[in-house]
C-alpha cells in the first residue's frame, strides 16, 4: 500500500434503480482488493458501502458516492440531493425504518442498515437537510 | 460437504455453477433479511439458504464473499440475475423445500451452522481465525 498515492473514484447513484444498486460498492471493493487491503477492512468497507448505497437508492433522490483511498484510510462520501433525513437520531436507532412494504419484500428496510454501517466504520459523520444528506465514513487501513 | 451432496440431500436443482459441484462447503446459514446476512454471516465457503429471490441476494453474497446460494420454497431468479451470479463465479440452487426442512436435512447430515459474529466488540469485520 505504501507506494499508492491518493486515489479518487466517483460513482453516480440513481433513485429507485435496484438493478444497479450495489454496483458502486462492488467496484470500490474490487479496487480495494487489487490494492491488497486486509480481508477485515475489505469486509467492513464493503458492508457499510453497500448498506449506504442501498439507503441512497431507497430513500434519496439519488446522488454520488466518492471513495478516497490513501495508504492509511479509506474515506467514502455519500452525497444525495434530498429529501433529507427528518430525524437523524431516530434513523440511527435499531429497528427504525421508513421503508415501504415493497422495500421490505426485497430483504431490506428492517432498520438495521445504519447500525451495520456504524459497526463497520472507524468514523461516521452525517449532515442532513432538505437539500440533501452527506454521509462520510472513514475506515482506517 | 460437496455442493453436489447438498443438492442431492435437499433435492435441489442447480441453476448456476454446474462446474462447481465438487467444491466443498464448510457451513450453512439461513436468512431472508439481507441486513442480517451482512451483519452476522462471516466465514469461508458457506451456503446461504434463503427465500429471497432477487438481484440483491447476489449483491449481498458478493459483499460478504459468499459463493453458494440455496433458494428455498421453489424460488427461482430471473435470467439476468442468474447471469450476474455466473459472472461472479457463484453456485445457485433451488429446492421446493421450506427453509426449515432443507436446513434440518442438511443439519442431520452434519453440515454445521455458522458461528454468528457476536456483538461483543460492537464491530463488524474483525478478522477471524480461519476454521
Amino acid at each position: 500500500m505504501a507506494s499508492i498515492n491518493l486515489l479518487h473514484k466517483e460513482y453516480v447513484i440513481e433513485q429507485g434503480n435496484f438493478l444497479k444498486a450495489g454496483e458502486a460498492s462492488s467496484a470500490i471493493k474490487q479496487i480495494l482488493r487489487q490494492l491488497g487491503v486486509s480481508a477485515g477492512v475489505l469486509r467492513r468497507v464493503s458492508i457499510a458501502s453497500y448498506e449506504a448505497e442501498l439507503n441512497m437508492v431507497i430513500h434519496s433522490f439519488g446522488g454520488t458516492v466518492s471513495a478516497d483511498i490513501s495508504p492509511h484510510a479509506v474515506v467514502l462520501e455519500f452525497a444525495d440531493t434530498g429529501p433529507g433525513i427528518e430525524d437523524v437520531e431516530l434513523a440511527m436507532q435499531d429497528g427504525y425504518s421508513t421503508a415501504s412494504e415493497e422495500i421490505r419484500n426485497m430483504g431490506f428496510g428492517a432498520g438495521l442498515g445504519m447500525r451495520n454501517i456504524k459497526r463497520c466504520c472507524d468514523g461516521m459523520d452525517i449532515v442532513s437537510s432538505a437539500g440533501g444528506t452527506k454521509l462520510t465514513l472513514t475506515f482506517l487501513v | 460437504m460437496k455442493v453436489r451432496d447438498i443438492a442431492k440431500i435437499v433435492s435441489a436443482k442447480v441453476l448456476v455453477g454446474e462446474d462447481k459441484l465438487d467444491k466443498e462447503v464448510l457451513a450453512a446459514c439461513g436468512a431472508d433479511l439481507m441486513s442480517d446476512v451482512l451483519a452476522y454471516v462471516n466465514g469461508k465457503d458457506l451456503v446461504l439458504l434463503t427465500g429471497l429471490a432477487n438481484i440483491q441476494v447476489i449483491r449481498t453474497a458478493e459483499v460478504i464473499d459468499l459463493w453458494c446460494i440455496l433458494l428455498v420454497r421453489g424460488k427461482v431468479l430471473p435470467k439476468n440475475v442468474l447471469d450476474l451470479a455466473r459472472e461472479r463465479g457463484m453456485v445457485v440452487m433451488s429446492t421446493g423445500q421450506s427453509i426449515y426442512e432443507a436446513s434440518g436435512l442438511l443439519y442431520m447430515q452434519n453440515l454445521p451452522p455458522i458461528s454468528l459474529e457476536t456483538e461483543r466488540s460492537g464491530k463488524i469485520g474483525v478478522d477471524q481465525p480461519s476454521a
